[in-house]
This record gives C-alpha cells, structure tokens and sequence, in this order.
C-alpha cells in the first residue's frame, strides 16, 4: 500500500457500523440470545423450598460455603465436580471448534450477545447503518446529543441491571434488590455491581471487536484448532472470483451467463457483507483473527444471491478442503473422535461423582499425642476424633458401633451419649476405646461403623487403628 | 486461505534489511496505550494513599488511614492504613470473630455439666482450649498432655492425683499444686526392700509374698497419705499405690520385679517434690473454663 515514511505505532479504532440483515444466522442468534438472557435475568429470582438453608434456586454463598443448585447442594468436598465441569467446557470447546470453528464465538460468547443487545439499542434509537454514518459526521446539534444521549443511557441502564444480575447469584436476590437501592448493601455488591456495570458499558458499548482482536485468549487459541476439513464461514473463491476477479453489475454482466463468459466471477462486489460483520472485515480476504464466525455474512450473501437467482453459498459453511476441490470432506475425523470419546469420558465421570455423592461424610483421626496411655485398672485407652458431616436437609441421630476389637469399651467424651448431628452441619465427637490389657498387643485394625438410627441412609464405615504398649 | 492475501500489499514500517528483509506494520491500538498511561496514573495515586515508598528506614506512610476499636469501642489504632492494622480488625471484628465471641459468651454462660453434655460447646471449648494448651500446659505436660516422668504427670491417663472431678482441675490450674513427699532415708537394706515389694504387691504385681508381708509392717509410715489401704488421698495429691498408673516410678518401663523395686526404693529413700505454678492470674476465667474441659477430657475426668 505505502511506504510512507512514519509508520504509525498506534492506531485509533475505526468506528463499525453494521448493517442490520435478516437470515436464517440472524434468527438463530436473535434466539440464542433470548434465551440465554431469559436464563440469566431470570434466574436469581426463581425461589426454591428448602427444609434449611436459602430459598433462592441457584445461589453460590461463598461465606457459608454453599452452591445451591435447585435441588443439589454443593458442599466445598465435592468442588473437584467444578474442576471436571472446567475440563467438560473445555473439551466441548475444543470438540466444537474442530468441528464447526469458533460457534462460540459468533453465536454464544457473553461479549458477543451484550454487543449483540448493544448494538439492537444504537439502531433502535439512531437508525440503521446510513442514518448512524451520517449522525456520527454531523457536528454536535441537538438531535445527535440526544440521540447518542439516550444510547448510552439505555446501555448504561442494561450495564447496571447486568451487573446486579450478576451480584444477585451470589446472595438473596430480593434482599439485596431492596438493599441496594436504599444504599443499605454491603460494600462488595455495590463494588462488584460497579465493576460489572463498567466492563459491560465498556466491552459492549465501546470496545466490541477490539476485545474480540486484541484482549481475548480464546479467539487465538481456537484459531489453532482448526483444520483443513473444519467448517468454517468461508467465501467460495474459484466461483466468487472466476479467472478474472469479481465485478460488479455492469453491462453486459447481468446474467451469470454473460458473466461467465467474460470470465467473470459470481461476486458482484456489493460489499454487503463486509457492512454486516460486527468486526469489520471482509470475509472474501480469507480466513482471518477477527472473524468471530457469526455467519450474519453468509445470510447477507444469500440474501443477493437470492436476488439475483442465482444458488446461495458465495459465501458458506465449508471446509478449506471443500473451497479447493469442490468435495465434501467426511467430519468423521480422528480428532473428532478422539475429543468426542474424552468428553464422554468426563461427562460419565461426573454424572457418576455427582451420582455416587454420600450425604454423609465421615471421618477418624486418631489423637496421636499420646498414642496410647495406660489406665488405672490396667486397661489400654486410644482416644479418637470423629467428625461426621451432614450434608442432608434433616437432623441426623447416629449409632457407633466398633467392629474388629475384643472386649473394648465405648466412651464418649464429655457427658454426650447421643451423636446427633444438625442439617446441613457437623459435629466433632471425642471417642475413647478400652481395652483389655490381655487383649492389647501392638497394632490391631478395626473399624468405626456409624449408622443412622432412622435407617434411611444406611451406614458408614472408616478403619481405624488401635494402638498398644509392646508387651 | 493465505494464497488470497498475496494479491495485497502488506504495509510494513519501511525498514528493508539485507536487500528484502521487511518489517510488517501492525500499529497497537491507541486505547492500548491509554491504558499504559492509565496504570501510571493508577500507581501515582497508589503512591499518595498506601505505604510505598523505602526511605532509610522508614517509608512513606500514604494520607489513608485506618482506624480499629476493640470490643469496647475503644479506639486501639489510629494511624496510617498498612495490612497489619487489618489484621488487627480482622481479628476483633470479623464475621469469625464475632462468631468466636459468641461461643465464648455461650461457655461463659454455661455450667460444666452443661457444656460437658453439649457437643455443640464441647466441639468449640475444646478447638479453643487447644491453642491455650499448647501456650500454657504443653511446656511441661506434653502437646497431648502425656506428661514426663517423673516431672510431670500424664494428664491423658484416668488417674488423677488431685481428683478429676472438673472443679478438682479448674482449682489446680487456678491457683497451682505443690506435691511433696518427704524422703526417709532412714529406711534401708532388708526393711527398704520389703517395703517397696509391699507398695508393688498392692497393685497386684506378682511379688515374695513373705517379704511383702514384711513390708506392711514398714508401709505404717506411709499411711498418713496413701491410707491404709494405699488408695492415696487427693487432698494432699498422694496417689493410688493400687492402680495401675504410676506417676513417679517408672514401675511398668522396668521390665523386671527387681528394676521395678529399685524404681519404688528411690522414691521411699529420696521422696519427691513437684509443683505447677497458678494459671488463675495469667488466665481469663472462661479460658481456665475450657481448659478445664479440655484436660478434662483428655484421658477422661472423674
């Protein structure tokens, strides 16, 4: 282009102004949309009947270290499923990206729906792409202030409502609903709310692509999934191009006929679809960083295409392979498999830790210092600590029994005779085993058995060991 | 699809090395720079508000500063905001704080019966009183309270020389012990031998049963404390001589009758003095409360 003799270091960002277009890419995401935020928006504030603990459906109390998950609660034991969760996520990704390219990006990642939200509100107050060209050249008058005025304010108030959203499922929604808006919440919901409100108005508002281009992780490394049989938003160059290049609608080139004839490719270079990609590129440049594979120039092609009756799928889902020889590679590849099989894999895996889940936990320490002492009448005394977890909604009343030790006698420390444990709680019980002297020699394993006494929950047992002076 | 690209020129600073050796123009965007600039505002304010800067041996203090009251509300620092004065509120003031003042005002309120017959108490008394014990007890009886011998008694056995009835504990933490027993050296040869096969026959070891009948005769001496049935007497700390725990003598780490003599003759010959210092000015009373059940607790009160 130019050696020009400065070349610039930095470079301000050149404005976008998508042009809306309808298409069966855009329907999809108007809908994943929708129902991503009824389920966002909605959630915090669906109730949900519990014999203790919160009543709010999905609640993550971090200082009463629970996850309430409708009618599963998540105790800090079970945060490895978080960690298989992570590992889920991140197979799909990968599965999905090998597959189909960046589906993440262009239909379901949160920058790309708030952008999304964003930019319905810029051409709901400001018009379509000419009439924002237009408002963003004319000098400040009354009509841009308030036209720019009310976007931002509507975003703002979308920003807000996001972020206390977002605050909502980390404590009461309608408490702090109430709270927050006669000052009176803590601290942290109005930093986090803040915080949220900000980013969202930002990323969403001003920095949309550049976030996509410059900030985010993802958008490099799914780039290196791909592969030649991947299906990707692609221009159709050999029918685009032909042998001498794209035209436009000139005379003589109306028909596909006349157009092939000269030579002259099916793209008549309406540049539609470079107006109605949300991060400005043109896609008939090839594959490149910023195309976040939303499709919404597949539905603007289509929509010329169409126009012109000629076949839809200038511009299409296809694979490298398929724009260079015209064949449909098989999506049966090694590496979907292989991704397919390890998503399964953890997928079973967690349904079977989410599955196999006690309600109980159950554990001895032995009280190590001393291991053993000697007792008046003779007898040998091992002390232990039990701790029994409770992670169902009812009190638990438990039985202890010793199985695998001769004559020994049960003692519960302090006056306690029963091992009651409350919902959703746990208790520490000193318990301090006799044994007969003629029966103690060296190391005896055995096991604590605890069962509870309404026999719903069936038992649980630990081994334990029981120590004695060698004799 | 780099094959595309080709048909445009890249733009490139203009550099050439070595003939074609170019470099590609790819320009930061601007708001990458503002937030460069954005973090050296960022620290300059930092530097105002928080602790920064060495000097010598100071620093520069920061104009934010902290205050931190006590349980009273008094005010125990004010002064220029740093993590330690955090700490400080964190310590007093912190939703785990207050939760452990609340278990302490709950034992406070208690009876030992009572907290001995809660789990919910005995669970928070005894957490607590662990710390106090490793401060306080641990030096000489042992972080399990297993003791020394002959120094310091095991405290984890069933076997109390002062009682182990709770108020028996909370006194001798309290106000301390003094164990004395003089020696008498005056017993020697064939009488201080039989003595001590006397004193091992009453717990039961297997011992010449005439020459423990010799002893009793000497054993009068000893009545005055351990009783006459050697059951001892936990007013004056003088143990049991019929159980099987021994406090002094290391009679069961003898191995034979005749190391298990010699241990019990320099006890007779030499007697024994032991004292534990008073807790009761040095200790808050709901402190002395939990340690009580948790010594208690140890090997199992009386």
């Amino acid at each position: 282009m130019s050696e020009s003799a400065e070349p610039q270091l930095y470079q301000s960002r050149i404005p976008i102004h998508p042009r809306s277009i309808k298409g069966k890419f855009r329907t999809f995401k108007t809908g994943v949309l929708v129902l991503a935020y009824a389920v966002f928006f909605l959630l915090p504030w669906l109730r949900w009947d519990r014999p203790v603990g919160a009543n709010q459906a999905i609640l993550f109390d971090i200082p009463e270290r629970r996850f309430y998950l409708f009618d599963m609660v998540i105790h800090p034991q079970d945060m490895y499923w978080l960690a298989v969760l992570l590992i889920i996520a991140a197979w799909l990704l990968f599965f999905v990206t090998g597959l189909v390219g960046r589906a993440f990006c262009g239909y379901f990642c949160f920058q790309t729906l708030w952008t999304d939200l964003f930019m319905f509100v810029e051409r709901w107050v400001q018009g379509d792409r000419p009439a924002r060209m237009r408002l963003l050249k004319a000098p400040w008058n009354g009509e841009k202030t308030t036209k720019i005025g009310l976007t931002w304010l509507i975003w703002f108030l979308i920003a807000v409502w996001s972020g206390f959203t977002f605050t909502a499922y980390w404590v009461d929604a309608p408490t702090l609903f109430v709270e927050f808006f006669t000052l009176q919440a803590p601290t942290p919901a109005y930093i986090t709310t803040g915080l949220l409100t900000l980013t969202t108005f930002v990323m969403a508002g001003l920095a949309r692509e550049q976030v996509c281009i410059y900030m985010c992780p993802y958008s490099r490394f799914q780039t290196v999934m791909f592969d030649k049989e991947t299906l990707l938003v692609s221009y159709d160059y050999p029918r685009g191009e032909a042998e001498k290049g794209r035209a436009h609608l000139g005379k003589g080139l109306k028909t596909q006929e006349e157009r092939h004839a000269a030579g002259v490719g099916d793209c008549i270079d309406c540049g539609l679809c470079v107006q109605v990609c949300p991060t400005g590129i043109d896609i008939r440049k090839g594959l490149q960083i910023a195309c976040i594979s939303c499709g919404l120039c597949i539905d603007a092609c289509d929509e010329i295409m169409a126009k012109q009756g000629w076949p839809k799928g200038l511009i299409r889902y296809a694979s490298e392979t398929e724009i260079e020889t015209g064949k449909k590679p098989s999506l049966l590849k090694f590496r979907t498999i292989g991704y397919g099989v390890a998503l399964t894999a953890a997928f079973i895996g967690l349904t079977y830790g989410v599955l196999s889940r006690t309600p109980v936990e159950f554990s001895v320490n032995q009280v190590r210092q001393p291991l053993f002492v000697s007792l008046a009448d003779g007898r040998v005394q091992n002390s232990y600590e039990l701790k029994i977890q409770n992670k169902t909604m009812n009190e638990l009343d438990m039985a202890l029994s010793v199985e695998g030790l001769d004559g020994v006698e049960i003692e519960y420390g302090g006056n306690v005779s029963q091992m009651k444990v409350p919902a959703e709680g746990h208790r520490n019980f000193l318990v301090r085993l006799k044994m007969p002297a003629q029966n103690a020699t060296g190391q005896q394993p055995f096991r604590f058995v605890i069962h509870d006494k309404g026999g719903a929950l069936g038992q649980f047992e630990r081994t334990a060991m029981f120590n004695s002076p060698n004799r | 699809m780099s094959t595309n690209n080709t048909s445009k020129e890249v733009e490139t600073t203009g550099h050439v090395w070595d003939g074609d050796l170019r470099e590609y123009s790819n320009p930061l965007p601007s708001w990458w720079l503002w937030t460069f600039y954005g973090t050296i505002v960022f620290s300059l304010i930092y530097w105002v508000l928080y602790p920064t800067w060495p000097i010598g041996n100071d620093f520069t203090k920061g104009i934010k500063t902290i205050e931190v009251k006590d349980e009273q509300g008094k005010v125990i620092y004010d002064g220029h905001w740093n993590t330690r004065a955090l700490l400080l509120d964190e310590m007093r003031n912190s939703p785990a704080a207050l939760r452990q003042k609340e278990g302490i005002e709950m034992v406070k309120n208690a009876s030992y019966e009572q907290i001995l017959a809660s789990p919910e108490m005995m669970s928070f008394a005894r957490s607590m009183a662990k710390g106090l014990f490793g401060d306080y007890c641990a030096a000489c009886h042992g972080t399990g309270g297993q003791g020394v011998l002959p120094y310091f008694p095991n405290l984890a056995d069933d076997d109390w020389l002062w009682g182990g009835k709770v108020e028996n504990i909370q006194k001798a933490i309290t106000s301390g012990l003094k164990g004395n027993m003089p020696g008498f050296p005056t017993i020697q040869g064939q009488a201080l031998d039989d003595l001590a096969l006397y004193v091992l026959s009453l717990s039961g070891e297997k011992v010449d049963a005439a020459a423990a009948e010799r002893g009793k005769k000497g054993y009068a001496m000893c009545m005055g404390c351990h009783g006459a049935d050697g059951k001892g007497n936990a007013m004056l700390g003088a143990p049991n001589l019929t159980d099987k725990v021994w406090t002094v003598a290391n009679v069961p780490g003898a191995g034979s009758i005749e190391g298990m003599k010699q241990e019990i003759t320099n006890v007779i010959h030499k007697g024994i003095k032991r004292e534990m210092p008073a807790f009761g000015h040095r200790l808050k009373d709901y402190e002395i409360k939990m340690l009580t059940v948790y010594v208690h607790e140890m090997g199992g009160g009386k």
